[in-house]
């Protein structure tokens, strides 16, 4: 019984983490329809970022935003320069990605060297609780909070708010919601932003969880694809769930088969494939 | 340039290359040029799905890396150590993980397709990883020696160089066969405009998943020489980096050409190395060349090198290159562009 309650709790925030990458991921492509590559390089160089900024003894919740900032302007830089001329060609745009993913890694490598490195968790949070038999550490109760409360308010913005009107209108036809004046590419580098930042200070976030180390993007960016896949791309309410359900299986993977614990993501991926390829929750296109 | 120039000149290159060995040149660079055979062969199997399929496959490393692990087990732990039936199995195991990879992946089109295959590779690349018992893990497997073939010793570099060769000339005799066969023609017809092909009567899930497991069956003839190159296959072998580093030889060489990814094979393969001589950054350097190739130069070093040729023989090098995926931006829309799929 402990070990279920201690892997549930354990995939739940592990899903709580990977949400933070995939809910940029789907609002970018959701609107633009640019699949970003760099999502979890983004979310390296929040690790590494939110890192050099504790060891400079700037408090957690201070450095988390501030990772989050700094990736943005790495984000927007990239997304100005190169990218936006390109989001109408999701091809060439989806293989321009690949190569800052791969330009961003080896600097990180470079900026921060090889060696594996932790990350601790803020204050009143590294202490584990117990509850009966079963200890885990309270941080994980803290990110599976925040993350909940990030999907709800992203999804607030997207039902309620002005600019998820424009996104939604952009998403639709995007065309037609130019035509009646509405300044979609506005929206693209607002919406490309949010990603960028939700990643950079996801990072950090999930630091505690991951640590940060050389090749932590790609390790990441199987289950994040993963995620979209099952969740459906574009959706946001499909990227929350779908970070659930992976975060779970990866979790219990680990737990009970060590040896092939990558392989587990596999099976919810080739269900979902083979019985609703246009995911959970996604529409068809 | 006209086919008969080319034939004559891959003729010919292929026969200098033979001597390449016995030049007296230091080791080190022929085995650079037989690893930039063996890339070229995964390279110019992934053009066969990214250039002529139109379909941009991120799992042609599982294939590689598969066949290659296949032939370290079979060799350790089963003692198979001849070379064609380890080279069927290796080639069975990589086509038989087509055959499901692509019935899945097939299931999505476009970016869905390529997501799916970056996952399935990943999934791929986890199971080496940390399946220790089969796969020695981080380890990799090593105790392995490359076989005799025909009665040919492989373990000199020279002779194993050669024989790279002449399985790479046979790669791209029967990849060239295969496209312009009549089959290649539908393949290309997908390319361009699926949803016609589909009106036309073809088939387009079959012929697209044809395609896919026969670009497998390929990239496992080059993971088998990989593994017998190294004598040692790690779970790099099967990575996205792998992956990643394949579909750039394809993108920088220019898609659609077959040789110019196998062109694209030998920058990769020797500027890697050299630039890893001199600094340790040479991903990002990489990167940034991958990058300015999307930018600017579309058609790859193929395309360059065609703009070299029309303007040196005094012809409009503006005239589009040849019908490719990757189409320069520039290019006048083709009638019919709106059908395309989405």
């Amino acid at each position: 019984m402990t070990f279920y309650a201690q892997n549930l709790l354990g995939g739940l925030a592990y899903g709580s983490l990977l949400f933070l990458i995939a809910a940029g991921f789907t609002l970018i492509f959701g609107l633009m329809r640019v699949v970003n590559i760099a999502q979890t390089s983004f979310f390296l160089v929040g690790v590494y970022t939110g890192l050099t900024l504790l060891r400079a003894h700037v408090a957690f919740w201070l450095a988390v935003p501030m990772a989050g900032a700094t990736v943005t302007v790495i984000g927007l830089f990239i997304y100005r320069v190169f990218l936006h001329r390109y989001h109408a060609d999701e091809l060439i745009a989806l293989l321009l990605t690949l190569g800052f993913a791969l330009m961003l890694d080896d600097g990180a490598l470079a900026l921060w060297g090889g060696n594996p490195e932790s990350v601790p968790a803020p204050g009143a949070l590294a202490a584990s609780l117990q509850l009966g038999t079963l200890v885990f550490p309270s941080y994980w109760l803290a990110l599976i909070g925040i993350s909940l409360l990030i999907a709800a308010a992203l999804r607030a913005m997207e039902r309620r708010t002005m600019l998820g009107a424009i996104i939604r209108a952009g998403v639709d036809d995007e065309e037609m919601a130019r035509g009646l004046g509405i300044d979609v590419d506005r929206a693209f580098y607002i919406v490309f932003a949010i990603g960028a930042f939700l990643a950079g200070a996801g990072g950090l976030l999930g630091g505690p969880i991951t640590g940060a180390y050389p090749g932590l993007d790609g390790d990441l960016l199987p289950l994040a694809f993963a995620v979209i896949i099952i969740g459906g791309i574009g959706s946001l309410e499909g990227a929350y769930v779908g970070s659930l359900v992976i975060g779970l299986v990866s979790t219990f993977g680990k737990a009970l088969f060590p040896e092939l614990s990558y392989f587990t993501i596999f099976v919810p991926v080739a269900a979902i494939m083979s019985l609703r390829p246009q995911g959970l929750l996604g529409r068809k296109r | 340039m006209p086919r008969a120039v080319v034939a004559a000149t891959v003729v010919a290159a292929g026969a200098l290359a033979a001597l390449v060995p016995s030049l007296g040149l230091p080791q080190y660079y022929v085995s650079l040029l037989t690893q930039t055979w063996i890339f070229g062969i995964a390279a110019m199997s992934l053009d066969l799905l990214v250039g002529f399929t139109g379909l941009v496959s991120f799992s042609q490393a599982a294939f590689f890396g598969t066949a290659a692990y296949i032939v370290g087990i079979a060799q350790t732990q089963y003692h198979l150590a001849a070379f064609w039936p380890a080279l069927g199995l290796a080639l069975l195991g990589a086509v038989g993980l087509a055959a499901v990879f692509g019935l899945l992946a097939l299931r999505g089109e476009g970016v869905s397709f390529i997501i799916i295959t970056l996952a399935l590779n990943e999934i791929i690349w986890g199971l080496a990883y940390q399946w220790v018992s089969v796969s020695g893990g981080d380890n990799g497997i090593t105790g392995f020696v490359r076989p005799a073939v025909a009665g040919v010793d492989l373990t000199g570099t020279a002779s194993f160089y050669r024989f790279c060769l002449v399985v790479l000339l046979v790669c791209l005799g029967l990849l060239v066969a295969i496209v312009r066969s009549p089959f290649g023609l539908v393949l290309q017809g997908l390319r361009e405009r699926p949803r016609r092909m589909a009106a036309l009567g073809y088939n387009v899930r079959m012929f697209r998943y044809a395609a896919f497991v026969l670009a497998a069956a390929f990239a496992g003839v080059a993971g088998v020489l990989f593994a017998y190159y190294n004598e040692f296959v790690g779970p790099v072998t099967l990575s996205l980096d792998t992956t990643v580093q394949i579909l750039i030889m394809v993108i920088l060489g220019g898609t659609g050409t077959l040789l110019g990814p196998l062109a694209g094979a030998a920058v990769v393969v020797f500027v890697s190395n050299a630039l890893s001589n001199l600094t340790q950054r040479w991903e990002l350097i990489l990167g940034a060349v991958y990058v300015a190739i999307l930018l600017y130069a579309r058609d790859g070093l193929v395309g360059i090198g065609r703009r070299l040729w029309l303007t040196v023989s005094g012809r409009d090098p503006r005239r589009p290159g040849a019908d490719s995926m990757m189409r320069p931006a520039a290019s006048p829309p083709a009638p019919g562009d709106a059908e395309r799929e989405p």
